[in-house]
């Protein structure tokens, strides 16, 4: 089956100050799949994402390379960070619910588009809430204060405030460390879901989390991209020593 | 398009920062262009050294209060360090939560009551004191001394506090477990450590009571010459500014700008040295 | 004879108990005071008559509406040039020269002692800019004065401010002035206000810098242009001619009052959105 490329990273290669972080990676990332980046910490998978949302033009001292399109249209040279990332949604390994009420956290991008409507944007935040499996559970609640929730339905609101953007890529950097396993598995289940309407990138150092949620797996180690085909193929038969050892968890 | 606005901003932004830059410039400016040309007329030397204090016949010697001023915030620093010190060190080496949410707020009312408010107090019942006790007028250097110790109090208690709290923990413990008693580990540790932050405290001290004026006015009389005992009493630059500028002309007006200048370089190294001590304490 | 090192650490205890008694002490004292002295002339045909006979009788209204107006108008320009200065020192720009310069300018100006903002204020407002006595003169000076202190506070309050918010707020698409303004300054408002209460505060307490810009006018200012007293100034000249005791004391209770107020307020709203949302 012939899978359409969302975003096509060729060469790209990125350094802090003296320390390279990312050294040549080419990956294609396919549309409406998950994709699980895995690896060890301090292997580049989450530079790799900061640069596709451009959140690291916030970073001094960066330097890059190569190529990073998304639909074609190069995203480094010829589209706004502040358009970007209304297109690409984010979710973080801590949940960081905005200091208001949990209405408001949700309300808080389609605002900034000029959405303003009380009618469209009720509607909107509760497409949003029902789509991250958290709108039975704040329903009766919406204007009480986010930072009342739990961890795992704070990651939820976390999600659906992306939502709520109607981005085209959601990306989530370990969404569920800290998090309890029914929380895990609730938003594990809403990513299941969402991959049919949205480009999904999971990036993970849990390989068993990979291995259960992603269509296509990518393993990173120390900047390069070791291995990356089909969640299965890959997992039930590594082509490299180094991501046979990962998964087995010789290291990590 | 929203990236030309989000430029604008920063402009309008950046104009707003530079403004603090642009009234340090206007004021030392102003200050500076009155005030130097006297300098230039009748002489540094005969300003700064002078001993006689009478602009309208041209005698524009401000050394009386040169000293006065340096005596007066001598005092206020006896009046007020030891106390100021030993109230921080109760504050963080003593004092439970309790104390410490009293005094917090007793030391920001202290330091918000006005200094007019001080003198007046100040003239009603400290100089009396000072006349009936001690001798004199009353209006002296003692009794300024005792009002500047109390009004730099705050000062000079925040920020010994600060100093001494940043000494480490185990400073404290390490000497406890040697077997010192409380006190000699304060005096013999925590204090040593602290004494760049302190000092700054006190030198930021210096700078509030010479640079003080109301107060000073109404308790210190208006004596024109060196106070040879802390009973006489004296006026200090501060002083000199205040009293005279209301009706000065002329020349008059522009000594008057003299004495500012000489009064702002004096507080301006203070500062800067007080920030250098505090600076310094912050790298360690 | 050696006093053993534990009594040495005895007396010393109890020394500083003591001493931490005695200072605050003073403020009580002082307090007590001017509240036991003044509050039998203070009465609402106090605060909201004019002064006669120079003071020697009547009320304070002009000089308090004199505060009041210098107050809010010196705050009216300060804050936003204060504030936009923190702005762009935190969110605009990184640490640099260019920022150092700038810091360096604004502890400059908060160094300076008041009688120096007056001569100054005095020769560049009232004369130079022919602007006479006036409540423009005044305000003018004062907004320069206070400018330090809404710095320090705003840029105290806005660091505070977790990383993370603004995280979030670029992530979804805000630009950096939608992330200021709707994140960043409503999470700093409390650190923001307070700095602006204790500005106040100054203002009103404030006197060599008023008196020699405002002037003294014994009047109702009813225009910029015109002269007119604060509190701490009126109550300055009534100690100095010694015109009455009883109104001195009066006027000197309902300054501190108004102080004590703005700071307690000062820190209310500090504590209270502090809780509200943490």
């Amino acid at each position: 089956m012939i899978m359409d490329v969302k975003i096509r990273v060729e060469d790209l290669k990125a350094s802090f100050g003296k320390q390279q972080v990312l050294k040549g990676i080419t990956i294609d990332v396919y549309q409406n799949v998950v994709t699980g980046f895995m690896g060890p910490s301090g292997s580049g998978k989450s530079t790799l994402i900061s640069i596709f949302n451009r959140m690291i033009d916030f970073e001094n001292g960066f330097k890059m390379s190569g190529h990073v399109r998304i639909d074609g249209i190069d995203i480094i040279e010829k589209v706004n960070g502040v358009e970007l990332r209304k297109r690409i949604g984010t979710v973080f390994a801590v949940p960081i619910p905005l200091p208001r009420s949990i209405y408001e956290n949700i309300a808080y991008g389609p605002r900034l588009n000029n959405i303003n409507d009380k009618d469209e944007l009720y509607e909107i935040v509760k497409e949003s809430l029902k789509k991250a499996y958290l709108w039975d559970e704040v329903k009766d609640r919406l204007t009480t204060s986010a930072l009342k929730l739990s961890g795992g339905q704070q990651q939820r609101l976390c999600l659906a405030r992306t939502l709520a953007l109607r981005p085209e890529i959601i990306m989530l950097d370990e969404p569920c460390s800290g998090l309890d396993p029914i929380s895990t598995a609730k938003i594990e289940e809403a990513l299941s879901e969402l991959k049919k309407d949205y480009t999904i990138i999971l990036v993970s150092n849990n390989t068993k989390q990979i291995a259960r949620i992603s269509d296509y797996s990518a393993f990173f180690y120390m900047g390069e991209l070791i291995e990356y085909s089909p969640t299965e193929a890959l997992f039930t038969n590594p082509k490299i020593k180094k991501t046979e050892d990962y998964i087995s968890g010789k290291f990590g | 398009m929203a990236f030309q606005k989000e430029n604008f901003i920063k402009f309008i932004l950046m104009v707003f920062a530079l403004s603090s830059l642009f009234f340090l410039f206007l004021i030392f400016a102003f200050i500076l262009i009155e005030g130097l040309p006297l300098f230039l007329k009748v002489g540094l030397k005969n300003i700064i050294f002078g001993f006689k204090w009478a602009p309208t016949k041209g005698s524009f010697g401000i050394f009386p209060m040169i000293v006065s001023s340096f005596l007066v915030t001598f005092g206020a620093l006896v009046v007020g360090g030891p106390m100021g010190l030993s109230c921080a060190v109760y504050l963080s080496e003593y004092s439970g939560k309790k104390m410490k949410m009293l005094l917090k707020p007793a030391l920001e009312l202290l330091a918000g009551i006005p200094s007019v408010v001080y003198g007046f107090l100040g003239v009603i019942y400290i100089v009396p004191l000072v006349r009936n006790y001690l001798g004199g007028s009353g209006f002296s250097l003692i009794a300024t001394s005792i009002i500047l110790g109390v009004m730099i109090l705050p000062t000079i208690i925040s920020i010994s506090f600060d100093a001494l709290m940043s000494v480490p923990k185990s400073f404290r413990e390490g000497s406890l477990a040697m077997g010192a008693t409380k006190w000699q580990t304060i005096y013999k540790v925590v204090i040593p450590s602290a004494k760049s932050g302190i000092m700054a405290g006190f030198i930021l001290g210096m700078g509030r009571a010479i640079g003080e004026t109301m107060a000073v006015i109404m308790i210190a009389g208006n004596a024109l010459k060196i106070p040879t005992s802390i009973l006489d009493p004296l006026r200090t630059l501060t002083g000199n500014i205040a009293l005279e500028l209301a009706y000065a002309t002329g020349d008059h007006r522009l000594g008057l700008f003299s004495t500012g200048v000489v009064l702002l370089v004096i507080i301006m190294i203070l500062n800067y040295m007080a920030n250098f001590g505090i600076k310094k304490k912050r790298l360690k | 004879m050696r006093i053993k090192p534990s009594i040495v650490d005895k007396i010393f205890r109890i020394g500083f108990n003591a001493l931490a008694f005695f200072t605050v002490g003073i403020l009580v004292v002082i307090i007590s005071i001017i509240c036991v002295k003044g509050f039998s002339h203070v009465n609402l045909e106090f605060i909201f008559a004019s002064p006669e006979d120079m003071g020697r009788h009547g009320g304070i209204f002009p000089s308090i509406m004199g505060t009041i107006l210098l107050a809010l108008l010196s705050i009216v320009f300060a804050t936003p040039l204060g504030l936009g200065t923190a702005i762009f020192l935190t969110e605009y720009t990184k640490e640099s020269v260019f920022t150092k310069i700038i810091r360096f300018g604004v502890e400059s100006l908060a160094g300076i002692p008041s009688i120096i903002y007056g001569l100054f204020g005095f020769i560049f407002f009232v004369i130079q800019l022919g602007m006479g006595w006036s409540l423009l003169s005044g305000v003018l000076t004062m907004t320069i004065m206070i400018l330090p202190t809404i710095i320090r506070t705003s840029e105290e309050a806005i660091k505070a401010v977790p990383r993370n918010l603004r995280i979030v707020s670029y992530s979804l698409g805000a630009t950096r002035w939608e992330t200021v303004t709707k994140v960043v300054l409503t999470a700093a408002t409390p650190g923001i206000l307070t700095g602006i209460m204790l500005s106040i505060g100054r203002v009103v307490g404030e006197t060599a810098a008023v008196i020699f810009t405002m002037g003294s006018s014994l009047r109702l200012p009813t225009s910029l242009m015109d002269s007119g007293r604060t509190m701490a100034v009126h109550f300055y000249i009534l100690a100095r001619e010694g015109i009455s005791m009883d109104k001195a004391y009066a006027t000197a209770l309902v300054l501190v009052l108004s102080i004590t107020a703005i700071n307690i307020l000062a820190y209310y709203i500090m504590n209270r959105v502090v809780s509200r949302y943490s």
